[in-house]
């Protein structure tokens, strides 16, 4: 079942179109990357499926409710993140979720319960002074308490860790990925390693409009193998392999690179490295990394 | 109901921890002080002017002070309290949009009519509380030093002027409504104010505004009846109502990101 599914939206800031016509859904129990540059569009598409934002067309559906501007029925499924989260600091992070608790409709033993678990979580247990004296990383932690307290079916961050340290982000991840079980995950970002270390399907937003989508590795096949690299032992054994197999570019000395190979190519270069007794130290296909096609993306 | 009481709760939360309530709690005593201070004081700087207004050839017979003095005293401070009061408050939309603070609690569910009345609530709490404490405090001086009863409708009068804070409190919530920064709203709410202020220059219109409201000092020195009053109440109580009700509509179609 798609716990999400954006059908045609769009969004139009006074003459400038933020988001055109884009269409893609989410199914269940997966964490899904929205990757673009900022200004992209991605927080729009956000704000609109929360509700927070009207949308000039289509439609968009949580958990098969559709969502409506305004009082939004089904923010109750979904948990939400902001880029960045500000909260109610003359509370204590505790009073602030037991609030949010009541708002969403939890009974009191059930918010004292569960705010207890994500504080223990999230590494605030200890945190009992008001909000306001909290670092970033603290905000964005207790962030994620916020968006996790009523179990949502669906989880909605925005760029959760563009702005945090090494450390930050790496715990960020991790509780991320820990949710997945329970949780479907929306995330936004343009860090590219965080999308590789934890997606399974992503979606490139560029200037308004979905450049690519699929899972991580239907999009990285899209694009191909970028070429095979040979690395040789001897720079004249490159040298002699370059005449016996034309079309490669030499690297350095010893490597050579051929550009958009198959597996048959490979097969063919093996068998004329045997035959001609040549030794190598390493032989490989070249995968396509994110950087790339997000680079390539964002170049068109 | 469980949503209202708990951000209610979270509304008098912030007055209290904030200082607020300390300040406005501070601001009307200070005013409800100083209308009996001024009463008093009268005669003794009549005096000492007395002296220095002699060498010009104006001669001052003695002043005699009375309740009324205080009570004018009162009327003419208390919208000056109420300036301070609306501006205090002109942010309180203002400053949750310019932080973002309230996105986490509507995409929570909260219904933003919620947001509105509990928001209105606790202002008129505040405000009741303060007004009050500052004519109770009025009133017991002068009860002490003086006698009250010379001051004829003296309730109703009070009233009066406490219904057009109302008023204005309610026109503030459907300015920070409409406008997304304090000083706009704040502008918004004078602007109102003013232009009802001229409109009640015209003879026909002026009883049934609740600038009029301002007035029903008059009435303790005796001049008029407190039935004069009636339309402006009436108007002051449904105009508010219609504003809030303005105020929830128009925040249900405002973009909050």
């Amino acid at each position: 079942m798609d716990m999400l599914k954006l059908s045609h939206v769009s969004k139009s800031f006074g003459k400038r179109q933020i988001v055109k016509d884009i269409s893609f859904s989410v199914p269940e129990g997966t964490v899904f990357g929205f990757i673009g540059q900022n200004g992209a569009g991605k927080t729009t598409t956000m704000k609109m499926i929360l509700g927070l934002l009207h949308m000039d067309g289509g439609d968009i559906t949580v958990n098969e409710t559709k969502v409506r501007y305004g009082q939004n029925e089904t923010n109750r499924y979904i948990g939400y993140l902001p880029d960045v989260p500000e909260f109610y600091g003359f509370m204590t992070p505790k009073e602030y979720l037991m609030l949010c608790g009541t708002i969403t409709g939890m009974s009191k033993a059930d918010s004292a319960k569960k705010t207890e678990e994500l504080l223990e979580m999230v590494g605030l247990s200890e945190a009992n002074k008001r909000i306001h004296g909290f670092s970033r990383g603290m905000k964005q932690r207790l962030g994620i308490a916020q968006a996790l307290l009523n179990s949502p079916k669906l989880l909605i961050c925005d760029e959760p860790t563009s702005a945090l340290d090494p450390m930050g982000r790496k715990e960020i991840l991790e509780i991320l990925s820990s949710v997945k079980n329970k949780t479907t995950v929306i995330f936004s970002t343009h860090i590219l390693s965080d999308v590789e270390r934890i997606c399974d399907k992503i979606a490139f937003l560029h200037n308004g409009e979905i450049a690519l989508q699929g899972t991580l590795e239907e999009v990285k096949r899209f694009r191909g193998r970028t070429g095979l690299e040979i690395e040789f032992c001897k720079p004249e054994e490159a040298e002699y392999f370059l005449s016996l197999y034309a079309g490669g570019s030499r690297k350095t000395a010893l490597k050579v690179l051929y550009e958009k190979k198959t597996d048959q190519d490979m097969m063919e270069m093996m068998r004329i490295l045997v035959e001609n007794h040549i030794l190598v130290q390493k032989m490989e296909m070249l995968e396509p990394n994110l950087e790339d096609l997000f680079m390539e993306v964002a170049g068109r | 109901m469980t949503q209202l009481m708990a951000f209610t709760k979270k509304e008098w939360m912030e007055m209290l921890r904030t200082g607020k309530f300390a300040i406005i709690t501070v601001l009307f005593i200070l005013f409800g002080v100083m209308n009996p201070a001024i009463a008093k004081l009268t005669p003794w700087m009549m005096e000492t002017l007395s002296e220095s207004l002699e060498s010009t050839g104006l001669t001052i017979t003695e002043t005699k002070v009375d309740a009324l003095t205080s009570w004018v005293q009162f009327y003419k401070n208390i919208p000056m309290a109420l300036i301070v009061f609306l501006l205090m408050f002109s942010g309180i939309l203002a400053v949750e949009y310019q932080k973002g603070t309230l996105i986490n609690m509507i995409t929570k569910g909260l219904s933003r009519w919620k947001i509105i009345i509990s928001k209105s609530f606790v202002l008129l709490l505040l405000w009741s509380f303060g007004y009050w404490m500052c004519y109770g405090i009025t009133y017991a001086y002068n009860e002490y030093f003086w006698d009250n009863s010379i001051a004829e409708d003296l309730g109703f009068a009070t009233f009066c002027v406490y219904m057009l804070g109302v008023w204005l409190i309610a026109l503030i919530m459907l300015m920070s409504t409409l406008f997304s920064t304090g000083s706009a709203a704040a502008v918004g709410t004078g602007g109102v104010f003013f232009v009802l202020y001229l409109l009640s220059m015209l003879p026909d219109l002026k009883e049934c505004l609740p600038t009029y409201l301002i007035g029903a000092s008059d009435l303790l020195s005796g001049t008029g009846e407190a039935g004069d009053y009636t339309t402006a109440l009436v108007a002051a109580v449904g105009l508010s109502v219609v504003q809030l009700v303005l105020a929830v509509l128009i925040f249900n179609q405002k973009d909050v990101y």
